[in-house]
């Protein structure tokens, strides 16, 4: 659910089909910073109504972002 | 009682340092900057210290509201890069002016201008006052680790002042502080003592980006939604949104955050880079200025930094 949630975004932002977005997906190759990445967390955020602390997570990859909020919801 | 804002004035020096100037110094370039701070250039000082730039702000402030300097019965200002602890830059302002009324600094970095918009606020509610002179003023470029990428390329150095005199056009205010130094933190010099043996920060803004993001867009959105609320307005009511210019992308995402449309954000950073504590005096003045507002407009100014603390508050001009 999350990673549909992210390729949607991905998709909207970047103007392209959701599909393209792969779990392996690095943001980098995307063309995606980090306040990108932010951005996403947060309408994610907003969206599971829920607060997402990013701490210290290196996130790099569409999986790595997928990973750090199940971790947070659980 | 509460004030009215009497002029407007501000101050940058004249030497422009360009994103290009900028890449000469550090791995950098144009496009970098501007798509991930929304800065092309800054006004850097070279020979003035920030209480010489705040005289000259709180002078053009004072032309402009047709108050003489002798009426002066308080100075209130802020700044994280005045060149000494003591005396204040208010102090030294006063100095240049040739005043002697009270003086005092107020130490809330970026969000300071509305910390002290309050704090004038509470001496015309005592009416302990007639005339205030209100100054943010930073030479930023001195506490810049200008061998780091990732924030020399944020700042600039300016002020800007207000005049307040009686009235009731300060409708009201909301503040938040969080403390803590883990996000942003200015570490102060140290000292030669033998005995010290805390770790030695290098003086220099440090900022963890992610992070500030996230605090600064939070910060704009929650403290402008509950004032609004607060004092039944909605953004249609509000002709302008003249938030701390931090960086562009955390004004953008604001907006989008807000589902407020990007025109009603007064933006200068392109011009200015962030100048902290005289960013939002200096865009006031800009619209002042450019005849950009109108007797009874209702302004919302949302600031937020280092603290961390944040604020907002709404001024009818």
């Amino acid at each position: 659910m999350v990673f549909e949630k992210i390729a949607n975004l991905l998709a909207e932002k970047l103007e392209c089909e959701a599909s393209e977005i792969k779990m392996e997906t690095k943001f980098s190759d995307l063309g995606i910073d980090s306040l990108d990445v932010m951005e996403m967390l947060m309408s994610l955020e907003e969206e599971l109504d829920t607060e997402i602390e990013m701490g210290d997570n290196k996130v790099e990859t569409v999986e790595d972002l997928v990973k750090m909020i199940e971790s947070k919801q659980n | 009682m509460s004030f009215s804002i009497l002029g407007t004035g501000m101050y940058v020096p004249p030497k422009v340092v360009t994103n290009d100037d900028i890449s000469k110094l550090v791995d950098t370039n144009d496009e970098w900057i501007v798509q991930r701070v929304g800065v092309k250039q800054r006004h850097i000082s070279t020979n003035e210290t920030a209480a010489d730039m705040g005289t000259k702000a709180a002078l053009a402030a004072l032309e402009n509201s047709g108050v003489k300097k002798e009426e002066i019965d308080l100075i209130l200002a802020a700044s994280v890069s005045g060149e000494s602890i003591s005396p204040s830059v208010s102090c030294m302002i006063q100095n240049k002016l040739g005043l002697s009324c009270m003086t005092m600094d107020i130490n809330a970095a970026c969000s300071a201008f509305v910390f002290l918009l309050e704090t004038a606020a509470g001496f015309f509610a005592r009416k302990k006052v007639k005339k205030v002179l209100v100054i943010g003023t930073e030479r930023l470029s001195r506490i810049v680790d200008w061998e780091d990428r990732g924030t020399c390329v944020i700042f600039g150095d300016g002020a800007g002042a207000v005049v307040l005199g009686e009235g009731d056009n300060y409708l009201d205010a909301v503040f938040h502080v969080q403390g803590g130094d883990n996000v942003i933190d200015i570490p102060q010099f140290i000292g030669k003592s033998p005995f010290f043996e805390l770790e030695q920060k290098k003086p220099y803004i440090h900022m963890r980006g992610q992070d500030t993001f996230k605090f600064a867009v939070n910060a704009i959105c929650k403290e402008s939604k509950y004032l609004l609320k607060q004092n039944n307005l909605t953004f249609d009511d509000i002709k302008y949104v003249v938030p701390h210019q931090a960086n562009q992308r955390i004004i953008d995402f604001a907006s989008v955050m807000l589902k407020v449309p990007k025109e009603k954000f007064y933006v200068n950073i392109d011009r200015f880079g962030n100048t902290s504590s005289a960013s939002i005096p200096i865009a006031l003045d800009e619209l002042n200025r450019q005849g950009k507002l109108e007797k009874g407009d209702l302004l919302l100014l949302p600031a937020f930094g280092g603290g961390l603390a944040s604020a907002a508050c709404i001024v009818r001009w």
